[in-house]
């Protein structure tokens, strides 16, 4: 039976009918049309629908949008600001983070959250964190040193 | 997925009053979830507890820590009572799937589900936890009766776990290189009454003691301990990941890497 769901979602209050199985994965996709956010794997492993909820990071195809009812939802839309990007995109973009970019708003969104949580992070710390972002391009190298000076950047 | 009914849950009353018949208890919903898209399970209602506050949270209570069933990974690796009490169980928290998962997966979950390569049942026999539900409390050792099946009653509900702090204790995964789960896990603890081992991902019934290691642990706890006692295959999952005969091998070299580990 259809419901309605609220949240805030980049700083907007959105409502929308859902399923009670509609993922905030489709949610943020079908009814924001707020593409950005990726499904690759649908099964919870390669890390490109990352969203934070209430100020962490989450598989957003893992996650039914009524579990977000009432929560705040930052996607990679709402990372950059005024048209600036936000310094880990420009990171991203600097130290060439990327090749295909399927992968890259999750990169960009899990590694937002580990610099909330780890100001500095060492190469090892970095990698350890992308255990559940998966890239098939790079290799993860740029990554990680994009990762790095985004840290630096949001010092 | 099928599509089902979904109900918020307001207190764990609530919670226990709606997880009758077909329905089904969600917590973090990290298994659950993609069971579902898998469709693999067909709840009439996922019953979900994640608005209930009472349920998280981390206390320190006699030496030990007590922590509540919607409390998440990230938070037991993160508090400062878990790594005080049990820093094995901080490091256990640390090492479950990445990042994002442990931002919502919870203990309660984990243990309610008792996948049989899952880490938290095996600190929990290993350190003789105590599941407390709504309607009494179990003690490890009587709650995980086999492969995903707990002692668990329709309508109860796990509200919290208890795990008194061990003299010292380790844990020591084998991760399997594409899923990360336990290919095999031991958890050693060395406690008051003795000691005692836990082995997660081996089991065909899923996580199981090792009492001739135990005996031979109490005796002397050093990693030379083991070397003289045989682990036999016999029980063990075999599968493409691992034999059992390989799975037998690492039981013992983990359970001797957690020995040496242990503090």
């Amino acid at each position: 039976m259809p419901t309605t769901v609220s949240m805030t979602v980049n700083g907007k209050k959105v409502s929308g009918s859902v399923e009670p199985r509609t993922l905030l994965v489709q949610f943020i996709r079908e009814t924001l049309g707020l593409t950005g956010t990726h499904v690759g794997c649908d099964t919870s492993q390669c890390g490109t629908c990352v969203v934070h909820v209430d100020g962490k990071s989450v598989k957003s195809c893992t996650m039914l949008a009524v579990q977000a009812e009432g929560s705040d939802v930052l996607t990679i839309e709402g990372l950059a600001k005024d048209g600036k990007l936000h310094p880990m995109q420009e990171a991203f973009r600097e130290h060439h983070g990327l090749q295909c970019g399927f992968c890259t708003p999750g990169m960009v969104m899990s590694a937002v959250d580990l610099v909330k949580n780890n100001k500095n992070p060492s190469e090892h710390e970095i990698r350890d964190w992308l255990e559940g972002n998966l890239c098939r391009c790079t290799g993860y190298h740029n990554i990680v040193k994009a990762i790095a000076a985004g840290a630096k950047a949001m010092a | 997925m099928y599509s089902f009914d979904y109900q918020k849950a307001g207190s764990v009353a609530d919670a226990a009053k709606a997880a009758t018949g077909e329905a089904k208890l969600v917590a973090g919903g990290m298994t659950l979830i993609p069971t579902l898209k898998l469709r693999l399970a067909q709840p009439s209602k996922l019953v979900d507890l994640g608005g209930i506050r009472d349920l998280v949270g981390i206390k320190a209570e006699g030496g030990g820590v007590t922590i509540g069933a919607m409390t998440t990974h990230a938070a037991v690796a993160k508090s400062a009572d878990v790594k005080k009490a049990i820093p094995a169980l901080a490091v256990l928290a640390e090492g479950i799937g990445d990042p994002a998962v442990r931002n919502r997966g919870t203990i309660g979950g984990s243990v309610a589900n008792n996948d049989p390569a899952a880490d938290y049942p095996a600190a929990c026999v290993a350190l003789g936890a105590t599941i407390v539900t709504s309607k009494r409390k179990i003690a490890a050792d009587d709650f995980f009766k086999g492969l995903f099946e707990t002692a668990l009653e329709a309508g109860e509900v796990i509200t919290a776990v208890s795990f008194p702090a061990p003299e010292k204790a380790n844990y020591q995964k084998f991760r399997n290189p594409a899923s990360r789960y336990a290919l095999v896990g031991v958890f050693v603890a060395k406690t008051k009454g003795g000691v005692r081992v836990a082995v997660t991902g081996a089991g065909e019934g899923g996580v199981f003691r090792k009492k001739s290691f135990e005996a031979a642990l109490s005796k002397s706890f050093d990693a030379g301990a083991l070397d003289a006692v045989k682990v036999d295959a016999k029980g063990l999952n075999s599968d493409i990941h691992a034999s059992a005969d390989y799975r037998a091998h690492l039981i013992k070299v983990m359970a001797k890497r957690a020995v040496q580990a242990a503090r």
